[in-house]
């Protein structure tokens, strides 16, 4: 029987979480890296017992650490990353240049044949490479080479890169979002990116269709449609059907449409989930409700799944790699909140319960389905 | 000696003994810490311009040495093996 590992990464601390494939029971394993934040997690397609995890404290910068055996046990790997060539300026929050420094990993993103190759998006925005298991890291500088960066700013959070979208169908094609720069696509392995933001509105910013300086919260694909993007932005929930070359907007009728998580069913790739959030200065949901909304027409009409969530004094967030699906025959949703529950549905999101509660503030949330 | 976070990284104990030829400064000290623990690389100080990191001090001997040039000699006391050599992260936030 097939069985489920749920991969968290929290403020202070990695957890596991598995179970078999009914997903009613659930053994906790963690903290793992007790006390350092854990910002995201996630397991290689090709081997899924090759874990990485972006590890990092304010004190002690940050470290990558690899697992060969499904995370019971764990190696630091290479945790150099330094940007190729001169690195540039990008606009500060009060519209004065700034360099570019390292800070982070947000964003680890394996290969999907590959398990020594790996994908890190940082914080200044730009995206690495690994191709020894995470030993050696290496700017894949087309990115920043576009020449928008100095146009680029950061959002709340910091001027992260954390969307790695690899297509299935195109090795050399891969996707990448940054807050807030916007997002970006690459058909030649990463050797030159064109900005992929046309159709986005964002009044926040000086010219509200610019070519970037969009705040994109997440973008989510399909693998059996990868040139369909679904984009939850600072505010707006975006659809793409032709790779990113436009969007429009399937907010429909959902009751705000600021968020950070955006989500697609593991078989249906029109079914598609977001948890609306009160608004960029309210991070929390509306009303003290939480609830996912879950589009069953790749946006515009959706409807709020609340069974099992709680349905008052609820005043939680929901971050943005703080969601995941499994692929079991009945797809499986998982969500981390900032107050420390993960929620999961084996229906589709017709029923809830919390699989763990009292964690840290969940930063992340990766799901592997296992045979 | 290590701070805690540190030691359970290395998977050391909270006072590390080295071995250095040649003068005993920051840098020397350092250099041979992270050759006997390589995942200590960058947690203490930048890895490319040498720079210790912002929440990271030194202290010796009752002195705050944290500013003091990598390449000054440390105390004696140090030197002998008499006196640790502290890194110490900031007391600051949760």
């Amino acid at each position: 029987m097939s069985s489920v590992r749920v991969l968290a990464g929290t403020r202070k601390g990695a957890f596991i979480l598995t179970s078999d494939g009914k997903r009613e029971k659930w053994d906790v394993s963690g903290p793992h890296f007790g006390g350092w934040e854990i910002y995201h997690m996630k397991g290689s397609p090709a081997d899924p017992n090759r874990i990485y995890a972006s590890q990092c404290s304010g004190w002690f910068g940050q470290l990558i650490q690899r697992s060969n055996d499904g995370g019971k046990t764990w190696e630091p790997v290479g945790n150099k990353f330094t940007y190729d060539g001169v690195p540039g300026t990008h606009q500060w929050y009060d519209g004065t240049a700034h360099p570019w420094e390292f800070k982070r990993v947000w964003h680890l993103e394996p290969s999907l044949a590959d398990p020594d190759t790996v994908y890190a998006g940082v914080e200044d925005a730009a995206l690495f490479r690994s191709a020894d298991g995470g030993q050696t890291w290496q700017e894949v500088a087309g990115l920043r080479g576009h020449g928008s960066g100095p146009r680029w700013q950061p959002g709340a959070g910091g001027m992260c890169l954390h969307t790695i979208l690899l297509d299935p169908h195109d090795p050399a094609r891969i996707f990448i979002a940054i807050s807030a720069a916007g997002a970006f696509r690459t058909d030649d392995a990463g050797v030159t990116w064109k900005p992929i933001n046309r159709g986005l509105k964002s009044q926040y910013i000086p010219d509200p269709e610019a070519e970037v300086g969009h705040c994109v919260h997440r973008i989510a694909m399909h693998r059996s449609k990868p040139n369909r993007l679904y984009m939850q932005k600072h505010w707006d929930v975006m659809r793409s059907d032709d790779s990113g070359d436009s969007w429009q907007e399937v907010s429909g009728n959902l009751p705000t449409d600021f968020g950070f998580v955006i989500d697609v069913h593991a078989h249906e790739p029109n079914t598609i989930y977001v948890v609306p959030i009160k608004s960029d200065s309210e991070h929390y949901p509306m009303e003290g409700k939480l609830r996912v909304y879950r589009s069953r027409t790749g946006g515009d009409e959706w409807e709020a799944l609340s069974d099992g969530l709680p349905q008052s004094d609820c005043y939680v967030n929901v971050l943005r790699d703080a969601m995941a699906v499994d692929s079991m025959d009945s797809c499986g949703i998982y969500f981390g909140t900032t107050g420390g529950q993960i929620y999961a549905s084996a229906d589709s999101g017709d029923t809830w319960s919390a699989i763990v509660r009292d964690l840290p503030a969940v930063l992340s949330v990766e799901v592997q389905t296992l045979p | 000696m290590l701070p805690a976070h540190l030691r359970s990284l290395a998977k050391a104990g909270s006072e590390v003994m080295l071995e250095i030829d040649g003068p005993v400064t920051q840098r020397s000290v350092l250099d041979a810490l992270e050759e006997q623990y390589p995942m200590l690389r960058g947690t203490i100080r930048d890895q490319v311009t040498g720079k210790r990191r912002a929440f990271v001090r030194f202290f010796a001997c009752a002195e705050d040495l944290s500013h003091e040039s990598p390449d000054s000699a440390l105390p004696e006391p140090v030197a002998t093996g008499a006196e640790p050599f502290l890194v110490i992260g900031a007391i600051a936030g949760g």
